[in-house]
């Protein structure tokens, strides 16, 4: 055995490793060059089998969804229904995408509904009682209200929690100056009172330590009885205002339907672009050009076949013209590209799936794990803040039953069917517009084949429940396969 | 010889009335690899978290690079440029080696994380450590195996420019060849001129790759030897006994009181 003792101490389970010895920097040549297609494509397979599913799952199922119920139903796969599908789907995606922050530290948050629900009717207070919400609650809950706005900005200064804490006061100065309505400031107060909302929930879970399913599992109880009580037994408080009206029902016109698509198409090749380049000048390892323009171009061509359909008029009778992109359509699309980036880009992202990927880890990098902990709750109830003002403005009133029955269980059905684990650490907002487009097509398709209401309940949990098991058994392939 | 990096002089620590660091004095010296070798209960970690700022010190002297320095907590250590790598990789398993790497100090232009500048750093301190093993420095940490998530680990530490390096039973739970790339690892920590501090309980990997060997017995410093001095059984003896000929604690009814 008179082998050079440099490829003694070079024993690895690696088989690349037959030429001992190499320059330091040539052991990542294999990670340097750009890769090929079939590479990209055979790299892409081989993590899809390692378990790393993704949204691939909740893609497929959206596909075949779509071919079922166009078999089955004339009316499914019409433009007007498809743009009504958007604008159903919308405020149950926007909701999903605030827990997806949530279940990313795996964590749960079951209040997010009847949060929304606080938010919606705190809206319309505001806006039927002209600014006058101490007239609208009366005095008691009204000092009680602003109490714990004055509390949501003390927690969440403690906490450091700046977001929070600025949006909780920008609810109290609304609330407390009585400015006239108008729908935009409602809009913001509902966000507002979400974020206040949010601040009580995550200090709760953060600092005080009481699990997030026991937090939240009171708050919706808590949260449910508050809308009752700002509504009134039996109430139901009317929307009629037309800015609020149009953010679920209103379209855009032909010219910004257009400038939408050359926004949306033109800053995702922009930004895809320069990082592919980027990467390419540094030399570090890229997918194949071609592959990025190939995928550039399909979302392009999609993008343009659904503006131009979206375009056209699809009213069903010749009384009126209904055309564009629905409101709401934009407003995810900003949702998401914020929350991408925020989730993607930045270091608070980054903590984010490193809290819920292993906290002790986190602790022990400098993160202020609670910080994090408390702010992903903050997120939460601002987006079921905005959620609410869909939803809302879709029905044109809130209730008192408003982000109750079965608004959250969707929401969270929506993040998990799009991918997002509910063991934490795996997750992406993208998930929750898949997973809300899923199970909007099951509700909408389910309706127009005149199912009753037990079917589409079986169904939609019967999805959810399969969903949570390809995650699951996802992540024990993703064990067995990493050594 | 150089200037000793990391100089302890005197150091107490008691928790409540259990003494457990009785005027511990070490040196770690640039370029070398100093192990720390006790029986369990030797006070072995508390000396590991004392340095690391994780427990105040009751009393004692911590000069760093000559200069006396007061160590409040981990954040201080890792500014002065220790760095620890604990038992438990301090790990999280979703993400991949760069963001790892950078956990808690993500480089950012304009606000935004720097992804390329990470990885190529990334990059060059593996290539500098010549760890062969990871395919890429963008695998994710749930599918490597113990050998390179310790190495990933140990790499983590001496990006930050870090001068002393303390490792915590670094190849406890590791297979043969696992351990091997590992105790490679730590000599080519210790030629990059840094001052490398190897908790260790396997006498093996001790004498491979410990220039000096300091023995703890019972929160006492038995005797620092080097490694060429001194054979296996001498440290065995420390460990268990304290004193071994005429090495360690003069006499063991002295370090009774």
């Amino acid at each position: 055995m008179s082998s050079e003792e440099g490829s003694m101490t070079d024993t690895t389970e690696s088989p690349a490793q037959e030429t001992p010895q190499q320059g330091a920097i040539s052991d990542f040549g294999i990670d340097t060059t750009s890769q090929s297609t079939g590479e990209a494509v055979r790299d892409y397979w081989a993590r899809v089998r390692g378990g790393e599913l993704g949204s691939l799952p909740a893609l497929l199922g959206l596909v075949v969804l779509l071919i079922v119920f166009s078999s089955l139903s004339d009316t499914f796969f019409t433009l007007g229904n498809l743009a009504n599908l958007l604008q159903q789907g919308a405020s149950i995606t926007i909701i999903a995408m605030g827990l997806v922050f949530v279940l990313l530290l795996g964590e749960i948050d079951l209040s997010a509904g009847t949060a929304s629900g606080v938010t919606a009717a705190v809206m319309a207070l505001h806006l039927i009682h002209n600014g006058n919400l101490l007239g609208g609650m009366g005095d008691t809950v009204f000092y009680v209200f602003c109490g714990l706005l004055v509390l949501a900005i003390v927690l969440a200064a403690v906490m450091k929690v700046w977001a929070g804490a600025a949006l909780s006061a920008v609810a109290l100065v609304i609330a407390g100056v009585g400015i006239p309505a108008n729908a935009w400031l409602e809009m913001l107060l509902a966000v507002c009172v979400g974020a206040a909302i949010g601040t009580i929930t995550g200090f709760l879970v953060a600092k005080v330590g009481i699990p997030s399913f026991v937090v939240t599992l009171a708050l919706f109880l808590v949260w449910g009885g508050v809308v009752l009580q700002l509504i009134g037994q039996g109430g139901t408080l009317g929307l009629r205002d037309d800015t609020i009206f149009n953010v679920a029902n209103g379209n855009l016109d032909f010219v910004g339907s257009w400038a939408l698509f050359v926004i949306a198409v033109g800053g995702y090749a922009a930004v895809v672009l320069t990082r592919h380049f980027s990467r390419l000048r540094r030399g570090l390892v890229a997918q194949p050009t071609t592959l990025v323009l190939a995928k550039i171009g399909a979302l392009a061509v999609l993008a343009a076949v659904i503006t131009y359909a979206l375009s056209l008029n699809r009213a069903p009778s010749n009384l009126v013209v209904i055309e564009g992109v629905p409101f709401v359509v934009p407003l995810v699309l900003v949702l998401l590209v914020i929350g991408t980036f925020v989730l993607d880009r930045t270091s608070y992202g980054r903590h984010i799936y490193a809290v819920g990927g292993n906290k002790e880890a986190a602790r022990r990098a400098g993160i202020n794990v609670e910080r994090i902990r408390m702010s992903v709750f903050v997120i939460a109830s601002s987006a079921a803040a905005i959620g609410a003002i869909v939803y809302s403005s879709k029905v044109g009133s809130v209730d008192p039953n408003a982000g109750g029955g079965n608004t959250l269980l969707l929401s969270v059905g929506a993040a998990v069917i799009g991918g997002t684990s509910l063991f934490g650490g795996k997750g992406r907002l993208r998930d929750a517009v898949i997973g809300g487009a899923v199970l909007a097509i099951i509700q909408n398709g389910m309706g127009l084949l005149k199912q009753p209401a037990a079917v589409v309940f079986i169904v939609t949990g019967l999805v959810l429940l399969l969903a949570a098991s390809v995650d699951a058994l996802s992540r024990r392939r993703a064990a067995t396969a990493a050594r | 010889m150089s200037e000793p990096i990391l100089e302890l002089r005197g150091i107490n620590k008691s928790f409540g009335p259990v003494h457990v660091l009785h005027d511990i004095d070490l040196v770690v010296n640039p370029g070398e690899v100093t192990a720390l070798v006790g029986d369990n209960g030797a006070g072995k970690s508390t000396l590991v978290k004392c340095i690391a700022g994780i427990h105040p010190t009751d009393s004692g002297e911590v000069l760093f690079d000559g200069k006396p320095v007061d160590i409040k907590g981990p954040r201080e250590a890792a500014d002065l440029g220790i760095e620890v790598v604990y038992q438990d990789l301090a790990l999280a398993d979703n993400l991949d080696i760069v963001q790892n790497m950078f956990l808690g100090r993500e480089r950012t232009k304009g606000g935004l994380l720097d992804e390329t500048d990470m990885e190529q750093a990334a990059r060059k301190t593996l290539a500098s450590l010549s760890v062969r093993t990871v395919k890429s420095v963008r695998t994710q940490v749930s599918s490597l195996s113990g050998g390179q998530r310790q190495t990933v680990a140990i790499a983590k530490a001496v990006l930050w420019n870090s001068k002393v390096v303390l490792l915590d039973e670094p190849t406890a739970a590791l297979g043969v060849a696992q351990t091997r790339q590992v105790l490679d690892l730590v000599r080519r920590l210790a030629e990059q001129g840094l001052g490398v501090v190897l908790i260790s309980h396997n006498m093996n990997d001790v004498f491979e790759v410990a220039d000096r060997i300091a023995c703890l017995y019972l929160g006492r410093m038995a005797a620092v030897v080097g490694s060429k001095d001194v054979t296996h059984g001498q440290v065995v003896e420390l460990i268990t006994a304290g004193r071994s000929g005429d090495l360690g604690i003069a006499r063991p009814e002295a370090a009774t009181i």
